[in-house]
């Protein structure tokens, strides 16, 4: 083996050629989560896209119902809160990751994930109850741009609950390994950031298309 | 026994650049700020507390403060993470988010009224 890469490196010894496929300048720590930061920003321009849609055709009703005729505010506040509240949880289960305590961790991992499931199972609830009223996203172009920007917004929530189950396996198979740390801190930005996402889509979607 | 190797194999490899430290002191903060910059807004639109122009105004304001309480208290972000990259990425972020709101806001908002009245309009008029 040795024998092959000296000839074909040109005799030169196995340190230098390490020395030489050594990158030399200064690598961040932390590439994964910056990645993901960058992952998180053009998601955010995905989600930027689909509010200028609502912000263009939120009016538009073609003669049907009103975003103040269909929304239900106090269900908005309890989806709200349970988003919001699941944030924290998270928030717990980061710092029980940081102590490596693997018990605690996936403790707070199945409460967030269980307000994940609430939320969404309000959310479907809710499109049930529109589409029943007839005011599926066929219905007029607001109820389109609702429809998808509310919707896309669930379909991230899903996803964060998948990866979360996969995660809370992984813990329980392998503990708190660096990767498993560095997993952890990508899906925590991941579940802030859909937070973050969620104060825009109540604050413009539903409290703003109540009013008149 | 496992959990053991794995604070060693972790501890030789982070060597104190997970710069992130998750403290419960940050998120309480930020928990408690959120909640009340939701619960007013909701009161705001729930109550009718004040005309709807300036409802309209209010909220947008309080969504904003959140986002920025939430970016400091559960994102930890700042200037200095990753070498600035972090913030460097979100303000491009937010250049290109303004201009596609802004954009789209601004040009779809003179095509309805410019146009679509206006043609209808002319229309007749012309036909008169």
């Amino acid at each position: 083996m040795s024998d092959i890469k000296a000839t074909m490196t040109g005799g030169m010894t196995p340190a230098e050629v390490t020395a030489r496929y050594m990158a030399r300048e200064h690598h961040p720590e932390q590439g994964t989560l910056l990645g993901f930061w960058l992952y998180l920003m053009s998601d955010c321009l995905l989600f930027a896209s689909l509010f200028a849609a609502y912000a263009v055709l939120g009016r538009n009703y073609a003669g049907g119902p009103t975003g103040a005729e269909l929304f239900e505010l106090p269900l908005i506040a309890l989806n709200t809160g349970f988003l919001l509240v699941s944030s924290i949880t998270f928030g717990m289960a980061m710092i029980s990751a940081q102590a490596k305590n693997v018990g605690k961790t996936k403790l707070w991992l199945v409460v967030t994930g269980l307000l994940g499931v609430a939320f969404l199972s309000l959310e479907i609830y809710e499109f049930q109850h529109l589409i029943h009223l007839g005011a599926g996203p066929q219905r007029s172009g607001f109820l389109t741009a609702f429809f998808s920007l509310v919707g896309t917004h669930g379909l991230h929530v899903l996803f964060g609950i998948v990866w979360l189950v996969t995660l809370f396996v992984q813990l329980s198979k392998h503990g708190m390994t660096p990767e498993n740390f560095r997993r952890l801190a990508c899906l925590s930005l991941f579940w802030h950031f859909l937070d973050l996402v969620w104060i825009f889509v109540f604050t413009f979607v539903y409290l703003m298309g109540v009013l008149p | 026994m496992s959990d053991h190797h794995n604070e060693h194999d972790h501890g030789h490899h982070g060597h104190d650049s997970y710069q992130i430290h998750y403290s419960g002191k940050d998120y309480a903060i930020g928990f408690a700020l959120s909640l009340i910059l939701t619960a007013i807004p909701f009161w705001l639109v729930m109550g009718n507390v004040l005309a709807p122009e300036t409802t309209r105004w209010v909220i947008l304001g309080f969504a904003a403060v959140q986002l920025v309480v939430q970016m400091i208290y559960f994102l930890h972000l700042n200037s200095k993470a990753e070498g600035g990259w972090n913030m460097m990425a979100l303000i491009l972020t937010l250049v290109l988010l303004v201009i596609v709101m802004s954009g789209s806001i601004w040009v779809m908002h003179h095509m309805n009224t410019n146009m679509m009245p206006g043609m209808g309009a002319e229309n007749t008029s012309d036909m008169t």
